[in-house]
Formats: C-alpha cells, structure tokens, sequence
C-alpha cells in the first residue's frame, strides 16, 4: 500500500537527532510491547509479514505522532483482535472474558526463548528457475497494490542493475495476507542516484533494493 | 518525601499507553498465551547479551585475519556462524566493506531492519522519518547531521532493508593500529561505524 511508512525520499522530517549512550529501552513498557510481539508471533498468530502490515495500516495521522513501540502496541493490538484471539472488550476491560483461540505453536514460555534469539531462515525451494542473473538491467515495477508490498516507491519505474541474487524466499507480499509462502526469487538490485532522484542529484549516490521477481520486468 | 518524589512514586500517573500495555499483558498471560517470564527473558536478553559489541568482534576479527574477511565478505552468515560467541545470526546477513573508494550505508526507508544479532536493537534515530527519508536521497546531508563528511569524490552505497536480508558494514581499520589484538581492535568499533553513518575511534581517542 501507498502508506506514510514508505519514508523513502520524502522531505521536511528535520534532522536526525541522535541520542548519547541510547539505552536499550527508554520505557519499561516497550519491553513488554517487543517481547509481546515476538511471543505472540513465535506462538503462531501471525507472521512477521503481517505484522509489518498491521503497522503500515495504521491511519497516517496515527503513524506519525505514535513512537515506535507505540506503534508496535497499536499493531498488535488491531492484529490480534482481528484474528480473533482478543476482542475489543477485553481490551477495554483489562481482562480475558472469552475463551482463549487455540494457537498453532501453543503457549509461549520459557522454553521457547532460545529458540527466537537464533533468526528465522526465509529461504524456500524455487518453483521456477531464476529469470535474471547478476548484471542483467531490470526495471522496477510500476506498481501499486493496496496491501502489502515491500518494493519501496522510490524506486518504481526506475532501472537498475542485479547485483547478486539472494536466493529464492518467502513473497512477503503473499505471506502479509496469509496467501501463502509463494517462494519468489529475490534479487539485490543498484540504482543510480540520478535515475531515482534526477541530475540534480549526488553523482557519487548508488542506492540498492532487495527486489522480488514479481517486482521486476527486464530493460533493454 | 518531597512533593517532586511523590510525583514520580504514584502509580496513578501511569501514562494511558503503559495502561494499555499492562491490559493486553494482563489479558494475553489470563487466556495462557504467553507467560510473562518469558517476555522477561526475551527483554533481558536485549539488554544484557546482544549488541554492538557482537558486531565488533567481528569486524576486530576481519581486521586480524584475513582469511576470515574473505569468508565474511563472501558468506557472512556462514563465517560468523563459525564463531562460538555470535552463532545465532541466521541465513541472510552480508558484510559490506568500506574502502577509500566506496562508503557503505545501511537503512531501512519502510520499517526497522537491522542486524539485531549483530547489533541489537535499533537506536530511536534509525526507526525514525528524518533518517528512514534521507539516507536514499542525501546521505551526505545524514552523515553531514552526525558530524561526518566522506571526501567528494567517493561513492556512496546505501542498502535499502527491503526484505529479510541484513547488512554490516566493515569499516576500515583505523591506521596506528599495526600489532594490536582482537580484543584492543574491537574497542574502537562503534555501532554506528557498521551501519555507516560513522567510523571506528581513533587509536588513543577517549573512550
């Protein structure tokens, strides 16, 4: 979707402010909002694809004036009413009143930690032979769904160069909306500064994507 | 007890976002989801075991051993897999290198993306507009925003996060560091250094 979070190239956000010696949390409760999220994900009620949606749906007004563990609460909160596993009184209510949704990985507890702190591996078995290969030209996709999508804006319509190809893994666009894997090949794809940003632009800037086939088309 | 203390002591002041933090906690512990243990060792693993100083071992390494910085720059999943103490990176980190030729930056414009188990997690800046709307556009002006400046004539390398694929940048080692061991190396490696909107201290910098 065309949301506010597709930052990429947008102007008049300011500097970037950073902060000293940041600690990990600035809050208490954005620990518990990030360890949340990564149990309930872990237990089985979403995946990471549809997580990120969650976020990108927030109302663009939202988005902008939420931190970002806020947005991660407001997230998880619509992901999981949707899906049934809490409901909107029991969130205004501070308590369970319905029985619980059975989840597919079962309750996450102690046991279950190590296992997330090693990273998930996104890679599948192809279905089809890879159509580009390093140094081929491609042009990114004039394309505008309205759910998830991680080809960036910027880049739409815009030629470049394959660089490597990173194997073949899950579509996040298909996984976002419980399609499916759809296992895509996923190549790493260099921009010129001047053909996203125009001769305006820093002659020194390369700026490369990770771009799914399906956003891809080949360029003469 | 002073007024000003007892402002900060009454729960009543608890903000309308950590109450509704508490609710669903409340609520996803009552219906058996999660235990709450587990949230806390999720979090104290955060703050205690992973962060930069996993990534700096790393770089500390490649700068010693040449041999690994093939491997890392090749296959960096599978060479800091080989690594007893940074093992849980997963399948699909790169290492990137910085040269006199080409400064490497990493940012991801649609969300968060970022080598947690190299890392840790993100700083407020990185998840944050001016950094995730600039860096593709005008990174000289980022780096200009954290007192950086690359001479004019080197390329730039910004990698966009866009997919499950997780980027370290190796900086170049600092001169005056001829004999040093991995240990005094990995001392000078910043976070932002493996992101790229920094470089390594200096030797004799203060800390």
């Amino acid at each position: 979707m065309n949301g506010v979070h597709d930052m990429g190239g947008m102007d008049g956000f300011g500097k970037v402010e950073a902060e000293i010696d940041e600690p990990t949390f600035h809050e208490r409760w954005e620990g518990r909002v990030m360890a949340m999220v990564r149990a309930m994900g872990a237990a089985g009620a979403y995946n990471i694809d549809t997580s990120r949606f969650y976020r990108e749906m927030l109302q663009p007004q939202v988005y902008l004036r939420s931190s970002y563990y806020q947005k991660w609460l407001l997230g998880l909160e619509h992901n999981l009413a949707d899906k049934g596993f809490v409901t909107e009184s029991e969130l205004a209510a501070g308590h369970a009143k319905t029985a619980a949704k059975p989840l597919k990985n079962g309750q996450f507890g102690l046991d279950d930690v190590e296992r997330i702190m090693v990273r998930g591996c996104f890679e599948r078995t192809p279905q089809a032979a890879a159509k580009f290969k390093p140094g081929d030209r491609v042009r990114a996709k004039n394309m505008h769904p309205l759910t998830h999508t991680r080809l960036p804006r910027y880049a739409r319509g815009h030629v470049g160069v394959v660089e490597r190809i990173l194997g073949c893994q899950v579509f996040p666009d298909s996984a976002a909306m419980e399609l499916g894997e759809n296992p895509q090949w996923l190549y790493n794809v260099v921009f010129g500064g001047t053909e996203l940003w125009g001769t305006d632009a820093d002659p020194t800037l390369k700026v490369s994507i990770d771009a799914f086939e399906p956003y891809l088309e080949p360029a003469s | 007890m002073t007024d000003h203390d007892h402002h900060h002591d009454d729960h009543s002041e608890l903000s309308e976002t950590e109450l509704r933090v508490r609710a669903l906690e409340t609520i996803l512990t009552e219906k058996g989801y999660v235990d709450p243990a587990a949230l806390d060792a999720i979090i104290q693993a955060y703050e205690t075991k992973i962060g930069p100083h996993n990534g700096a071992r790393v770089v500390a390494k490649a700068w010693s051993n040449p041999a690994f910085k093939r491997a890392l720059l090749d296959d960096a999943s599978k060479a800091v897999g080989t690594l007893g103490h940074v093992s849980r990176v997963g399948d699909h980190l790169i290492a990137v290198e910085n040269t006199p030729e080409r400064h490497n930056m990493v940012v991801c414009t649609l969300c968060s993306c970022y080598p947690w188990e190299m890392l840790g997690l993100p700083p407020v800046w990185y998840k944050a507009a001016p950094y995730r709307s600039r860096a593709v556009k005008d990174p000289r002006g980022v780096l200009a925003d954290f007192g950086v400046s690359l001479p004019k004539e080197t390329e730039i390398r910004v990698w966009d996060s866009t997919a499950e694929t997780r980027f370290l940048v190796l900086p170049m080692r600092p001169k005056g560091t001829e004999g040093w061991s991995e240990a005094q190396l990995a001392e000078l490696v910043t976070r932002d250094s493996m992101i790229g909107t920094g470089f390594p201290k200096l030797p004799g910098a203060p800390s």
